[in-house]
């Protein structure tokens, strides 16, 4: 096993001609992708710094067809890269030069939704909004609504057990899967949990959630759906100083509420996005911060009267309440268009996704704004301020020698201090190839090696996304002896970038 | 402290690396109220009782980390002084709970279809593995995709995976206001009138936090904002429950001290299946919770044993022995038989975490 020089990946030695010809003999030639041409398309996801030409692109129709093509690959040894939409932010789909990337982009049926029962049964390439779209009306949707909804695929939601503004009080993907239906690296269909509340044994299909496609190619979900709520508001609160808007966040959890969604943004987001979204924020605020309020009528009077009464009292120096559907949703689209917005005004950004203790969220601010200064980067800070998941976007430019570097160590630096308050370096967007080296911050050797033989329990020969997630015990040693005990910054030491 | 250096969990994993030298498994234990449940118990018994009390509690990080042997009763008490709980309603099954066993059982309560089951609500674990190691998983954020999670995978794994000795569980706060109703039902369609209004109702934005039908009564408990939960009373109709009978009633069907689960002479059996399953065609009283989703009922013969089995599997989902005596149990299985790959799966994962089957052998599946 060498080593390929971009994220470590392990190589593998294939016959690419033998490769084709037997994938050939199970699929049709337009799901099969050879040329160089062809293939560019597949060479990254969301996370665009990396950069892989895979070897071969597969595109089946169905499972049966997805199950042939992990059994040639498995006979003869070769990675198989899951992929879905490809607007993971932190590399999970990246190609290995040695590898199939197996796209589950055509298996897109809604195969069926009950809405008595209240799921879907949803085959992984199906779009996340697309659940939503075909329950409205039965009055249902599924509840988990990542940013990218409009894009992304449930089947890249599981692997990444994917978050949305709402998922303090409605949950994150593990909360809302009943089952899934997949195959093993072996190519032999399993099934994790079941149309019931729970399943009999070990809890497989809350483990395969967020695996990141480490252990199972997911070929079928079935998903609960939640009723949708008669009625939502939205306040959008502007506070002067980031410390109020972090302490109104804790105030309103402590009033006993669970808002139906509770975000945060600093003045540098809300820049970027009012001109692009117009989403009517307040350009004068440091911070605002958007509380969701959803039920019946009465239940949400109640509610934003009690949340008002906090924002209040935490000094916000401005209240807006949503008076319509049309301006609750105006109001979101500047959060949900937070991403975009920032691309817009830097050639690059690099999208952290730290977790912490709520009551850390000042201090990480402050953090931030310090290490902006010492690496001369601009970072916006959208925050799922509910959950304490941060989003800081480190702005930078590729093509000027040394800012991918800089930036990536900020990064790493973000992630770090993440750690040091009680959190952790992912909250929704996964591991991947990009944080690899943080996950030496955060586990120890010990917990490292249940990982991989977790890992080996469902992948024995290590060919589902080889090198992702968890990194090698080698790796984390050269880290630790790189990072003295004291050392406060995150340069990444075997962070061997392509930078392109 | 609770770091690697604590003495008690020094000694614990001392004690793990011996019995995995000498080959001799242990039965981990907190104050035994689960000990009917699951396989036959064997090894030597490891009381987890000593490492008890909160480790850490910020109600406004809605977060509370608890040591193993903490009663669960001494940790809802400190969540309730906050006006916070346990949403999943864990059931006690006796004075001694504790924290510990509550997550390696992972039985859930009446508000179970609502909010979630005890691996909703798992946010970490620390735990001492079959060669003595002391790890942790996840941690006390409200989301972390950092590895595998390992602390959900814990949660129901009848302590076969590790002695889990600190866990983090998010809280939420007590709802604001409760009303129990009450629905007379009489007749031969009584469950499956039931079961009607049960999915029927659970298709619409109503604050319903329980059910339960029982001897032709169906029992439906909202909770939520006060407006909410009258408007959703007004709706729904019925007869309105004392908030004193309606509690002592919720709790009878979390502890199982409901005259129906009085009969004793016959096993009990717990079916987990879609909420839209019909009334099962089977002999003997059922009892109904989950919206549908969980039904109980007893049964004495080998012939009865095997036809629950497979209308559990029929009907999507599946059934465990949730009381027997101990030649019933190992006749029948506790738990549904896996497919092969699970088994497979299963089997790999326990050597992962406990090479040399330390931990709680044969509790959860024979075969480790
Ligand atoms: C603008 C923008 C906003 C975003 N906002 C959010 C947000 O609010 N919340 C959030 O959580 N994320 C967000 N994301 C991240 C991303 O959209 C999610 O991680 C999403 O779930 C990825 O889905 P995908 O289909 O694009 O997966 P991909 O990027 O194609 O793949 C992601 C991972 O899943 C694996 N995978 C994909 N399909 C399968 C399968 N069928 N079986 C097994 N493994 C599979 C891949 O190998 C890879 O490891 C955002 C991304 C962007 C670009």
């Amino acid at each position: 096993m060498s080593n390929d020089g971009i994220f470590s990946a392990p190589r593998f030695p294939v016959d690419k001609a033998l490769l084709l010809a037997r994938l050939r003999e199970h699929l049709p030639a337009h799901s099969l992708l050879v040329d160089k041409e062809d293939v560019r398309p597949y060479e990254c996801d969301g996370m665009m710094a990396y950069r892989q030409m895979p070897l071969i692109v597969a595109l089946p129709e169905s499972e049966a067809q997805a199950q042939a093509v992990v059994r040639v690959c498995s006979a003869l040894k070769v990675p198989m890269i899951p992929r879905g939409a490809a607007t993971g932010l932190s590399g999970g789909a990246l190609p290995h030069a040695d590898g199939v990337v197996v796209s589950l982009a055509r298996l897109k049926k809604i195969v069926r939704i009950d809405p008595l029962a209240r799921t879907a049964v949803v085959q992984p390439g199906v779009r996340n909004l697309a659940v939503s779209e075909a329950a409205a009306p039965y009055g249902l949707y599924y509840a988990p609504d990542p940013s990218s909804q409009i894009a992304c695929s449930i089947g890249g939601n599981v692997a990444e057990n994917s978050g949305g503004v709402h998922c303090l009080k409605y949950g994150l993907t593990v909360h809302n899967v009943l089952r899934i239906r997949g195959l093993t690296a072996a190519g032999e269909i399993v099934e994790f949990g079941n149309a019931a509340l729970d399943a009999a044994g070990y809890d497989l299909l809350a483990l395969n959630i967020g695996s990141e496609g480490m252990l199972a190619l997911v070929t079928e979900v079935t998903v609960r759906l939640t009723p949708k709520p008669e009625l939502a508001q939205v306040i959008v609160a502007s506070f002067a100083e980031v410390s109020k808007a972090g302490d109104a966040v804790a105030g309103i959890i402590a009033a006993g509420i669970i808002p139906a969604g509770l975000e945060m943004m600093d003045r540098k987001a809300i820049h970027a996005v009012e001109p692009y979204a117009k989403a009517g924020y307040d350009l004068e605020a440091e911070a605002i911060l958007l509380c969701e309020s959803d039920g019946t009528p009465e239940e949400v009077g109640e509610e934003v009267a009690r949340m008002r009464a906090v924002l209040e009292r935490c000094g916000a120096s401005m209240i807006r309440v949503s008076q319509s559907e049309a301006e609750r949703l105006k109001f979101w689209a500047g959060r949900k268009a937070a991403f975009p917005a920032v691309g817009r005004i830097t050639p690059d950004y690099l999208c952290m996704d730290g977790t912490i203790p709520r009551k850390s969220l000042a201090h990480m601010l402050l953090a931030i704004a310090e290490m902006e200064q010492r690496y001369g980067l601009r970072c916006a800070n959208v925050f799922h301020a509910g959950d304490g998941n941060l989003h800081p976007l480190i702005m930078f430019d590729a093509n000027l020698p040394g800012q991918l570097e800089r930036a990536t160590a900020f990064g790493g630096e973000i992630l770090e201090l993440s750690v040091e308050l009680g959190g952790t370096i992912t909250g929704e967007h996964g591991v991947g190839v990009e944080k690899l080296t943080q996950m030496c911050a955060q586990f120890t050797p010990d917990e490292l090696e249940i990982f991989h033989a977790v890992k080996r329990a469902f992948d024995p020969d290590g060919l589902l996304n080889p090198g992702k997630v968890i990194p090698t015990i080698a790796r984390c040693r050269e880290y630790r002896l790189t990072h003295s005990v004291d050392s406060a910054v995150g340069m990444s030491a075997d962070q061997t970038l392509v930078k392109v | 402290m609770n770091g690697p250096f604590d003495p008690c969990l020094a000694r614990w994993s001392e004690r793990i690396r011996s019995a995995t030298t000498e080959r001799k498994p242990l039965r981990l234990r907190g104050g035994g109220s689960k000990d009917f449940y699951g396989q036959a118990l064997s090894g030597e018994l490891f009381d987890t009782r000593e490492y008890a009390g909160l480790a850490a509690y910020e109600p406004t990080e809605l977060v509370v980390t608890a040591r193993c042997g903490t009663p669960l009763a001494e940790l809802e008490a400190a969540l309730a002084e906050k006006g916070q709980s346990l949403a999943f309603e864990p059931p006690h099954f006796g004075p001694a709970a504790t924290v510990g066993g509550c997550l390696a059982a992972g039985l859930a309560g009446p508000r179970r279809a609502r909010v979630g089951a005890v691996r909703d609500f798992v946010l970490g674990v620390k735990l001492i593995d079959g060669q003595g190691r002391l790890l942790n998983f996840g941690g006390q954020v409200m989301k972390n995709v950092a590895g595998y999670d390992v602390s959900r995978l814990l949660a129901g794994s009848l302590g076969t995976l590790g002695l889990v000795v600190e866990v983090s569980f998010k809280v939420l706060p007590v709802a604001l206001a409760e009303q129990t109703l009450r629905f007379d039902l009489p007749g031969e369609n009584s469950q499956s009138l039931a079961l009607a209004r049960l999915n029927e109702w659970g298709g619409q934005p109503l604050p319903i936090s329980a059910s339960a039908w029982v001897d032709d009564t169906l029992h439906v408990r909202l909770a939520g904002a006060s407006a909410a939960v009258c408007a959703a009373a007004q709706k729904l109709g019925g007869q309105r429950v004392a908030a004193d009978q309606a509690s002592a009633f919720w709790i009878s069907l979390r502890e199982h001290s409901h005259g129906f689960f009085a009969v004793r002479a016959a096993a009990l059996w717990r079916l987990s299946v879609p909420a839209t399953t019909p009334a099962l065609p089977l002999p003997g009283a059922q009892f109904v919770e989950w919206g549908g989703a969980q039904r109980w009922l007893h049964a004495s013969s080998p012939a009865e044993h095997q036809a629950i089995r497979q209308a559990a599997a029929q009907a999507g989902g599946h059934a465990t022995l949730f009381r027997a005596d101990p030649e019933t149990k190992a006749a029948v299985g506790v738990f549904q038989p896996l497919a092969a790959p699970l088994a497979r799966i299963h089997r790999e994962l326990k050597a992962a975490f406990d090479p040399h089957g330390v931990f709680n052998p044969g509790r959860m599946y024979a075969e480790f």
